[in-house]
């Protein structure tokens, strides 16, 4: 958002125009082309219609479980990640590189393994599954532990490098100031890592939304119950309503966007705040 | 019980050069586009008919296979994926080939023998070895505290399959009465655990997961369960009614014309309804079209009452009627 200046200032690097002019071809050519294709494949159906297929009630159980579960797979992941990226860089131990390798693996996994490796485990009588006395796979919480699985090397891989970049000074400077370790962190490093977090988090949530190989092995996919959006769009396509599918897609897209623009104000403004402060 | 479709080939292949197996003996390619389960009765069936085709014309042949979801597999080939050959789960997915892009003509289910479906199959249950819940028809599945595994019917072709022998089941024994027969769907799917979105991930969780009491499950799949993975740990139960599952072929006109391979893909379709591609069938456990293979695998495919898919009006019709958004399938699970 920059102001608009009156006289134009030459800019010290040159090449502005080139590179954004090959950035914004880019992103359209990878990016806004494809999205473009989903409005586009909406627009064939009318508004009525339109309205009936995003509202119909299995649509709707369908929103609230898969933002609910993407929301609390970003929130899981959040604390859990901060401290992952904690101790991989302020602890030396054995194994430590290794560790930080496993960290990036479901990345790598195709997610139906992932799906199969985890309701596997979670059933009801799989190997951690037979020792709780509620059921994990095939309810919502089956399906935040596989969203929290494939979304975990986000959070850690933002925070890492700014905690490694983190100023051991200040930090010497609030304790000798007579702050003990909770108010150091609180007070000092947190407001550091914010930004950050903030964007693993923003990774994580937007990936979740539109998980689907792993999620349909270990959701069960009751309709009203465990059907994430994504199955929802699958179904309309195994009945070769395209224009239904996209819909739902559009609906998703829009509020995707919305959420990670709400985001990105929050980054801003926490920016400004601790840069200026 | 089956009316037998006139074998009609000529309409569509008369104005072709018929000189084709005498200048094309460079190699050619298919592409067979299947979906999941007949994986390995295609890797049987092709190394078979590439030797048969060599030994008739001297040209050699190679046979690409896609496997996938059937619904999937459709709207592949829809988009543009050039199939030769069709081998799908429904006659609804070749239907929607032929409506969307015109790749074959609309009665396409004429050109072959038996509505172009060489081999059937059917819906069975797989059950844990002694059957424990004694489960012996589909009213058993509808009784309080059994587990049922079966896929969801808006995902998956083999679902919709099992819901609809389920649903002539009680058709029968209520005598068409709709509330009834609705009732005893709400009561079944009432049972049922897990909705996998595939035919293949309910048999892994009834199977591997050992979650459930039984699994509505086409009859090659079953067997596949019950040879792959232990035969002392499940038994097939065949229910007194059930509905001829009809898995059709079609060679795709449009893309064969422009490859110049319809001679050939043809000759491969029909090949499916001799004496050795029927056996090819049979030993991959689905039911043959002869006579004369059906009795020689008997032990295998017991007989029982069947009903086909025009009971119901058609694939085109019993989609609209039950699966669609709207249909009896989503009624059931209505929040009362």
């Amino acid at each position: 958002m920059l102001p608009v200046r009156k006289k134009k200032r030459r800019n010290i690097i040159p090449g502005f125009g080139l590179s954004l002019g090959y950035t914004m071809l880019y992103v359209s050519i990878l990016v806004l082309l494809p999205l473009s294709m989903v409005f586009i494949n909406t627009t064939t159906m009318n508004w009525s219609e339109f309205i009936e297929t995003i509202t119909g009630e299995r649509v709707v159980a369908s929103y609230k479980l898969s933002f609910g579960t993407a929301l609390a797979a970003g929130i899981l992941n959040v604390i859990f990640g901060t401290i992952i990226a904690w101790v991989l860089v302020r602890y030396d131990f054995p194994g430590k590189r290794i560790v930080d390798g496993l960290v990036d693996l479901p990345f790598a996994l195709p997610t139906a393994v992932a799906g199969i490796a985890l309701t596997t485990l979670y059933a009801p009588q799989g190997w951690v599954g037979q020792f709780f006395n509620f059921k994990i796979a095939f309810t919502p919480l089956g399906i935040i532990i596989a969203l929290t699985f494939i979304g975990l090397p986000f959070v850690v891989r933002t925070v890492q490098p700014v905690l490694q970049n983190f100023n051991g000074e200040v930090e010497e400077a609030s304790a000798s100031l007579g702050a003990n370790r909770l108010q150091t962190f609180i007070k000092v490093i947190l407001p550091e890592l914010i930004p950050a977090i903030l964007t693993g988090f923003s990774l994580a949530f937007a990936r979740a939304l539109g998980e689907y190989g792993s999620v349909v092995f270990i959701a069960g996919n009751m309709p009203m119950k465990t059907e994430i959006t994504p199955l929802i769009i699958m179904t309309k396509l195994e009945q070769y309503d395209y224009a239904g599918a996209t819909a739902i897609a559009t609906v998703m897209l829009v509020v995707s966007f919305l959420l990670l623009f709400i985001i990105n104000m929050i980054q801003w403004v926490t920016n400004r705040k601790f840069l200026h402060s | 019980m089956m009316i037998l479709a006139g074998c009609s080939n000529s309409q569509s292949s008369s104005n072709e050069e018929k000189d084709g197996s005498s200048d094309s003996k460079k190699p050619v390619e298919l592409l067979n586009v299947s979906y999941d389960p007949t994986r390995e009765l295609y890797q049987e069936f092709n190394e078979d008919f590439i030797a048969y085709w060599k030994e008739e014309t001297g040209q050699d042949v190679t046979i690409q296979q896609s496997h996938g979801g059937s619904g999937k597999q459709g709207r592949a080939v829809i988009d543009g994926l050039e199939a030769d050959v069709v081998t799908l789960a429904l006659a609804y997915d070749i239907d929607e080939i032929a409506q969307a892009r015109q790749l074959l003509n609309e009665d396409w289910e004429t050109e072959f023998e038996d509505n172009s479906t060489p081999y059937t199959s059917t819906i069975v249950f797989l059950v844990r070895k002694g059957n424990p819940k004694g489960i012996k028809d589909w009213n058993d599945l509808t009784k309080k505290g059994v587990s049922v595994i079966t896929p969801n019917p808006k995902t998956s072709g083999g679902a919709r399959w099992n819901y609809l022998a389920a649903w002539a089941y009680a058709k029968q024994q209520y005598n068409g009465d709709e509330a009834k027969i609705k009732a005893f769907m709400k009561d079944l799917y009432g049972n049922v655990e897990v909705l996998d979105s595939g035919a293949r991930g309910s048999t892994t969780t009834f199977v591997e997961r050992g979650i459930g009491d039984v699994l509505i499950a086409w009859e090659n799949e079953a067997y596949l369960s019950l040879n792959e993975l232990g035969k002392d740990e499940f038994e097939i139960v065949t229910p007194s009614l059930s509905i001829l599952a009809e898995p059709p072929v079609a060679v795709v006109d449009k893309i064969v014309d422009k490859k110049g391979t319809r001679e050939v893909a043809e000759a491969y379709l029909k090949h499916l309804y001799t004496e050795k591609g029927q056996e090819i069938a049979a030993k991959n456990y689905y039911r043959p079209r002869s006579e004369a293979v059906l009795e020689k695998y008997k032990n295998q495919f017991p007989s029982l009452d069947l009903v086909t898919v025009k009971d119901f009006g058609g694939w085109k019709k019993a989609q609209e009627t039950h699966f669609n958004d709207g249909g009896t399938f989503d009624e059931i699970y209505q929040p009362k």
